[in-house]
């Protein structure tokens, strides 16, 4: 309690020292705000920075934000269950986790982000999301869109337009929803899409459904006039002004704190390391002079580490040796294609200079980190 | 350990067995599992069932998914426990009370009731009516210290955390002014008591100055009693400092590096140094470097000096070799693949550029682009990091002149380049000129490379970057 009362008056002291003062004003009932920022790291921050930092009791606030392609996992979920990991880092699509629970989505400018804080005790998703179809009605009257009980909105009662998640914390909570206005569907559909067999785990699962833009339903349809509309109806609602004020995540002074916030959610722990613990059982299939070896592999992993780890290869196919070897280099290790290659390669250097030796270790460990 | 424990607590009432029953069995079961203070003088604590509370919108069960905590934790009032999830609501469950958790009621992903107990917290006795102990951890103060306080009935109040954190410092809560309510000591207080003693600089409490009670275990300065100011006298007491050790296993690229290191180790180095004037070479890259642009690469100083390397190794193939673990054979490598070492986030790499014998420097200098977008998105492949044969390290991009660099096996020999500065140095007239050195430090593996070997191959690599035209007659 008093570190929270104590954040807030650092930080309305640094506010009245800079020309923002009126930003965070407490006046009206409500305030609505848009990221200048494309990045998902900044953006998520900044909703963590609004739920620990701000007294939401007289004030309830709208956060507006697009990021550039991402892929962003709920907070309990597995990113090997929800998507192509390999794809994503061929693409250089951002992998991103949220605090909030629910399932992964894909993001680009082509989405638009609705954050809605309140005070835990005035949490209601349903409300929200009725705002949100309101304001589509009133932009477009003819839109066909509804909220399903799931807390998803739909489009023609078939397509899913809009997926939601929440975050409760003591005093303070947000809703946020996704909303399709013109993203890249192609792309959504591939990255969305896990090549991963074999995972057997507790995460949380995402629940596929078909998507369509509105964009695809009314081609006069920006991000812009979505967003837009979407702040009016908050406006009416809430009986404040029309006006969004613009943020930069990167604001130190406005947003103190919000640098390091950023930077834990960029971190292979915060990223990989908080998926629950899971296990692979699958088989290798690896071509090797003429023939297929059918290679039985087990691990479990656990912080996004590899806990234990299995490997059942032919007798003598590898110098016992070197395969209890790996297999000790492997327990312990990141689940991460970079770290095994760098472990992988560094183990061969250390063994007998033998052609065939080395071809069958590339083989095995090149088929391994495809798993990851 | 535990005979002192038993003779400074000979004050104090020892355990009987009614004090064992006054525990529940749940409390009991874990006690066990610390230390063997806990069992002894007892804190009546009460032990409350600490339920899951309303999640809103008419949610009746929630999956547990992530503990905070563990038994026998010591938790303040509103510190995290547990995370919960609940239909895409994750939830944050904060304690609601100082104290000891005893029992947790749920595993990861069970389903957990509101309004059904989530947690069991043995609640601070802070009311002041019973001895209060630190609880679970080994003081680093003696016991006498505790006791001490207790038998005079000098009643400190203070959280677990609290506590924790005098006994971390060596601080006796009898000497600590509280300000929180009923005197309790808080966390600031203790910051406060600390940046007295260390002179530290800490955040402006917005509290008022706290003076801190005369000590009376404290040698006093015996200064004549018209002094006007007191000599500074050195305190008894050691320095506080509250950082802690920090022990991780060693896995992943760091596991790579001591695999490595141990197996160089057995490698015999010896090392060979000297200084290269580049002036030649830098104006001759300014004039190269658009026309690399215009082909969309980036071109730097090394693919000059790898494409130098790889001539040199023409001559004296010795230096491109690998010897075999029983030290029988030497195996002349036809390839010349030179790695460059890498320095990313996570630690060294050493990709290689193959068959730099067949190359041009524009090859060259295309292939570093692509290892090194590669290396600093974390994504070079098997293929790129294996097959090396010779290396060279620029760790002058990062600093440094001369270096002892260590030798990557299997390979024989590697080069470290210190960095590019702009030195005064004679000409062939006697006259003094502004050049462009550069420091090479050569390390070899002795058992096969002597020192001339490695010296006129450094000669050869030299002469090619001082006068780069001579690279011409020579090229492939």
């Amino acid at each position: 309690m008093v570190l929270q009362s104590l954040k807030n008056c650092l930080w309305l002291s640094c506010v009245l020292r800079t020309p923002k003062a009126c930003f965070w004003s407490t006046a009206s009932g409500g305030l609505i705000i848009q990221s200048v920022s494309n990045d998902v790291y900044q953006n998520l921050a900044v909703e963590d920075w609004i739920h620990d930092h701000m007294d939401l009791e007289k004030q309830q606030i709208l956060f507006l934000w697009r990021n550039s392609p991402a892929v962003v996992v709920g907070r309990h979920q597995n990113p090997w269950q929800e998507c192509n990991l390999r794809l994503l880092r061929q693409k250089n699509i951002k992998l991103a986790r949220r605090r909030s629970g629910g399932g992964t989505v894909y993001h680009d400018l082509g989405n638009i982000n609705l954050t809605f804080f309140t005070t835990r005790k005035k949490y209601e998703r349903m409300g929200n999301l009725k705002l949100v179809v309101k304001a589509l009605k009133a932009l477009r009257p003819q839109l066909d869109v509804h909220v399903t009980d799931r807390y998803d909105i739909l489009l023609n009662k078939q397509y899913k337009i809009s997926g939601t998640a929440a975050k409760l914390g003591r005093t303070s909570a947000y809703h946020h929803c996704t909303l399709l206005c013109n993203a890249d569907k192609f792309v959504l559909s591939s990255v969305l899409k896990s090549p991963y067999k074999g995972l057997k785990s507790n995460a949380t699962p995402s629940v596929p459904a078909s998507v369509k833009n509105l964009f695809e339903e009314d081609a006069s349809l920006t991000s812009e006039i979505l967003l837009d509309a979407i702040a009016k109806e908050y406006a009416v609602q809430h009986q404040i002004d029309h006006h969004i004020t613009l943020i930069n995540p990167a604001d130190e002074t406005l947003l103190p704190g919000i640098s390091s916030k950023t930077k834990e959610l960029q971190t292979w722990e915060w990223v990989y390391g908080k998926t629950p613990k899971f296990s692979i059982s699958t088989c290798l299939n690896m071509a090797y002079k003429g023939s297929i070896l059918d290679i039985k592999v087990n691990m479990d992993v656990k912080h996004g580490r590899i806990e234990a780890c299995n490997i059942d290869l032919p007798e003598q196919w590898l110098p016992s040796g070197l395969h209890s070897e790996l297999v000790r280099s492997l327990t312990g290790s990141k689940f991460c294609p970079n770290e095994i290659t760098t472990l992988v390669t560094t183990l061969l250097k250390v063994c007998p200079q033998d052609d065939e030796l080395h071809s069958r270790w590339s083989l095995l460990c090149e088929n391994m980190i495809r798993l990851m | 350990v535990c005979i002192h424990r038993v003779r400074s607590c000979s004050s104090i009432r020892f355990i009987k067995s009614k004090y064992v029953c006054v525990f529940d069995k749940s409390a009991l079961k874990f006690s066990h599992q610390q230390r063997l203070f806990r069992t002894s003088p007892v804190s009546c604590g009460q032990i409350v069932q600490f339920k899951l509370s309303d999640i809103g919108e008419g949610i009746t069960e929630v999956t547990v998914k992530e503990w905070y905590i563990k038994e026998g934790d010591s938790v303040s009032q509103f510190d995290s426990i547990c995370e919960v999830q609940s239909d895409k609501a994750s939830v944050t469950i904060t304690s609601r009370y100082d104290g000891v958790i005893r029992k947790l009621h749920y595993s990861i992903d069970d389903i957990a009731f509101v309004g059904k107990p989530l947690v069991d917290i043995e609640i601070d006795p802070s009311k002041g009516v019973s001895p209060e102990e630190d609880v679970v951890e080994t003081p680093p103060m003696s016991h006498e210290e505790h006791t001490h306080q207790e038998i005079k009935g000098h009643k400190t109040l203070a959280t677990p955390a609290v506590r924790r954190l005098a006994m971390e410092n060596n601080i006796k809560l009898s000497e600590v002014v509280g300000t929180g309510k009923d005197n309790r000591i808080l966390k600031e207080d203790i910051l406060n008591y600390l940046a007295k003693q260390t002179g530290a600089i800490l955040p402006p409490s917005p509290k008022a100055e706290i003076v801190p009670p005369v000590r009376k275990t404290e040698a006093v300065p015996a200064a004549p009693k018209d002094k006007a100011r007191r000599v500074p006298v050195p305190v008894s007491r050691p320095i506080a400092f509250s950082g802690k050790d920090r022990t991780e296993p060693v896995t992943g690229f760091q596991k790579a590096m001591v695999k490595t290191m141990s197996a160089a180790l057995k490698i015999p180095h010896f090392g060979y140094s000297d200084e290269i004037d580049l002036t030649q070479l830098v104006q001759l890259r300014e004039e190269l470097k658009p026309l690399a642009e215009i082909r969309g690469v980036k071109l730097s100083f090394m693919p000059f000096f790898i494409k130098a390397a790889s001539l040199g190794l023409l001559q004296y193939p010795i230096l491109n070799a690998s010897l075999d673990e029983n030290c029988q054979n030497v195996t002349y490598k036809a390839s010349h693949n030179i790695g460059v070492a890498m320095d990313t986030e996570q630690g060294l790499i050493v990709p290689n550029v193959k068959n730099v014998q067949v190359c041009s420097v524009f090859d060259i200098a295309v292939e570093l682009n692509r290892l090194q977008s590669l290396g600093s998105a974390g994504q070079l492949g098997t293929s790129d990091l294996t097959g090396g044969t010779f290396t060279l390290s620029n760790i002058g991009t990062i600093g440094g002149t001369y270096a002892k660099p260590v030798i990557l096996p299997p390979e024989v020999a590697i080069g470290a380049l210190g960095k590019i500065q702009v030195l005064p140095r004679f000409n062939g007239r006697g006259e003094v000129f502004k050049a462009q050195i550069m420091n090479v430090s050569w390390s070899a593996d002795h058992r096969i490379i002597d020192g001339a070997t490695m010296a006129r191959f450094s000669n050869l690599w030299k002469s090619y970057l001082e006068s780069p035209a001579s690279m011409l007659l020579d090229l492939k």
